[in-house]
């Protein structure tokens, strides 16, 4: 079976701290990581491979940093990674990155199951992965928390949603996105890490994936980004010590005052 | 190609950039700004940082498509079992303002299998015009036809902006119906509003777990295309002397196949209210120090008509269902009141819940980050505070 899962690589939040003085984030010498969602569909695609034999391959764009989060990937077990880099690629937004990514997925000539998480923890889109299958025109589960079956064929998947749970049946080729109860991702091993160290992704320019201009990067992209802004900060709150009672009181004062109770 | 630069006679080498880059990709050298093209990825963020209007994200001419022509505001409607979801009645709200701000119809369209009352309802809530489509084979929502459809409609009706709900539906379907209506859609907004000099969408959305801001347009493309966050927006008056056209509409076989189907539908068994519905979540943490003293938890929640939430820490040592969990790697929750009991508040938990109208932390040490973002930070053990605020707030609500 042949597998290729999606992966972004993005700031830690882990290593984020908060400026006290102006409450905002700051970024500056903020490591980079694979997105955490992406590392569950990392995770079942090496437990497809475990169960069916195949292939797992990883791919991602983005600038040549990028190749840290795919040697990551390399070290879990994963057998290849393709990056997609060119500064024409920079500044897309979902319909772009979803177009260059299933360019680059043609390219590898196909595949039978591609994973994505969820959604990436820097832009919170949850786009990409069904932008990708409607682009290769396959079919696509969201929210899986769990494969149940899978052949060559066909998949039985359950889809997370607001009451449950679904579970539905598709075909093959298909997009499954995954969600952090699907599993629980493996630590890199020793031989895992000295395979890493020597590795080199493919790199795959414009050009190589028969990319149309028209459709990448900044100008493929149909939305413009036309202000970033910090959210108002919130306003200083009342810190209560001492006696509880005294405390739930005020707290509880508090509440009738702006009608929450 | 679209590239960024610098403008050195503007920079004064303040550096405020610097720290506004998610990639640091920016550096000061000689005291001016300069920009890594290995590491920037062309996201924007230092141009708003920037005081001094000093840098430039060029974008080349691309070809405008034709959009005069589009008119009017859509809603996708969700339905289960027949009944238009609360999200639904937020978007027609929501909706309703932008149509009459731009002067133009508002319309919903609306699938599934006996639909009829639906379609009414939506009248009454706001609808000019339903487009509906009944068949058995769009009972329950199925990515492939339901985006087929939605862009075939699109495509024959052309309306300028098309709402749909950031739901495990919308988030699904709307992402495949840009793609093929080859437009821009902005994920998850908590904003919306019209330019009403230049008649477009102005989408607000966080980003990075609500640390940032982003206001996105789709200036070249139509429809302007947007998910929207539940509990943001208010949900549309139900009027039942509105009247309005229900426009039934079929499709062919090849429309309506599907690669997937849905073999059973599991609702599971809980007698809690849902976090995305809550108006009041009661959360615990690592606080909580062992699963049965959520009980304490439970009884608050109770005692107000809450939720029940938790932390990572708390869901990954087995306390509660995953399903509970609020923060980055769960569910982003903005009720009206978050109470989060032996919490500390570390960055990914904030970042599901800092939107909250009103946060009450309970926390043994004073020096938690969560009594940050709280309006009322009580310290103390919350083996004492919990019984104690929950019996006030039982004598408070009578419960």
């Amino acid at each position: 079976m042949n597998i290729v899962v999606c992966i972004k690589q993005v700031p830690d939040t882990t290593d984020v701290r908060i400026d006290p003085a102006t409450n905002t984030l700051i970024r500056e010498g903020v490591p980079s990581i694979i997105n955490p969602f992406d590392m569950y569909a990392i995770e079942e695609a090496l437990r497809l491979r475990e169960k069916l034999g195949g292939k797992v391959t990883v791919i991602s764009m983005g600038p040549p940093q990028v190749t840290e989060a795919l040697k990551e990937a390399i070290s879990m077990g994963v057998d290849d990674a393709i990056l997609l880099s060119d500064r024409a690629f920079a500044g897309a937004d979902t319909w772009a990155t979803s177009y260059t990514l299933s360019m680059g997925i043609r390219k590898m000539g196909g595949a039978d199951v591609i994973l994505c998480g969820k959604q990436a923890i820097d832009g919170d889109t949850a786009q990409v992965g069904p932008g990708v299958a409607e682009f290769l025109d396959i079919p696509q589960v969201t929210y899986v928390k769990k494969i149940e079956q899978i052949d060559d064929k066909k998949a039985k998947v359950w889809r997370m949603t607001e009451e449950g749970y679904e579970v539905v049946d598709t075909s093959l080729p298909a997009m499954f996105t995954v969600v952090k109860e699907i599993n629980e991702p493996r630590l890199p091993s020793l031989k895992g890490k000295m395979k890493a160290k020597s590795f080199q992704p493919t790199i795959w320019k414009a050009a190589d994936i028969a990319a149309d201009e028209k459709n990448i990067g900044l100008n493929g992209s149909p939305t413009n980004v036309v202000k970033i802004f910090t959210p108002p900060v919130r306003s200083g709150g009342i810190i209560l010590q001492g006696d509880i009672n005294e405390a739930v009181a005020t707290v509880v004062e508090g509440l009738k005052e702006r009608q929450i109770i | 190609m679209s590239d960024i630069e610098i403008i050195q006679d503007k920079c004064v080498g303040c550096g405020a950039c610097l720290s506004s880059c998610p990639y640091g990709a920016i550096t000061l050298q000689d005291n001016l700004a300069v920009i890594d093209d290995d590491k920037c990825t062309l996201c924007g963020a230092c141009v708003s940082s920037c005081g001094f209007d000093a840098i430039l994200i060029r974008k080349d001419q691309v070809e405008k498509a034709d959009i005069s022509d589009f008119k009017g505001v859509w809603v996708f409607a969700e339905q289960k079992n027949g009944q238009v979801q609360s999200i639904s009645y937020e978007l027609m709200g929501e909706g309703r303002k932008l149509a009459d701000a731009l002067g133009v119809e508002l319309a919903a369209v609306i699938m599934g299998h006996k639909i009829g009352d639906a379609c009414q309802d939506l009248i009454w809530r706001g609808a000019d015009k339903v487009y509906a489509v009944d068949d058995p084979a769009l009972e329950h929502f199925c990515d492939e036809p339901y985006a087929r459809i939605m862009a075939d409609l699109i495509k024959e009706y052309k309306p300028e902006i098309v709402l749909g709900g950031a739901s495990t539906i919308g988030r699904a379907l709307i992402p495949r119906v840009a793609i093929k209506a080859r437009t821009g859609l902005t994920a998850d907004c908590t904003s919306l509003a019209i330019d009403e000099e230049k008649r477009i969408l102005l989408q607000t959305r966080p980003a990075f777990g609500g640390n940032i801001m982003a206001t996105i347009i789709c200036p070249n493309h139509r429809p302007q295309m947007a998910t929207v966050r539940h509990k943001v927006m208010k949900e549309a008056e139900c009027d039942k002397t509105r009247q309005g056209q229900i426009i039934k509409k079929s499709f062919d076989k090849a429309t309506l196949a599907s690669r997937t189907s849905v073999a059973q539908v599991v609702e599971e068994a809980t007698n809690m209210i849902k976090l995305t519905e809550a108006d009041i979540i009661v959360s615990g943490g690592r606080g909580m120090k062992a699963p049965e003293n959520f009980t304490l938890v439970e009884n608050l929640a109770r005692a107000v008509g809450g939720a029940v939430g938790a932390s990572r820490a708390a869901v990954d040592a087995g306390w509660l269902p995953y399903s509970h969990q609020v923060g980055q790697t769960g569910k982003t929750v903005a009720p009206k009141l978050y109470i989060a009991c032996g919490i500390s508040g570390a960055i990914q938990h904030l970042v599901g819940m800092q939107s909250s109208d009103c946060i009450i932390a309970i926390n043994k040490d004073p020096e938690a980050p969560i009594f940050k973002v709280a309006s009322y930070g009580i310290v103390g053990d919350v083996f004492e505070v919990l019984p104690a605020l929950t019996k006030k707030l039982q004598e408070t609500c009578g419960k």
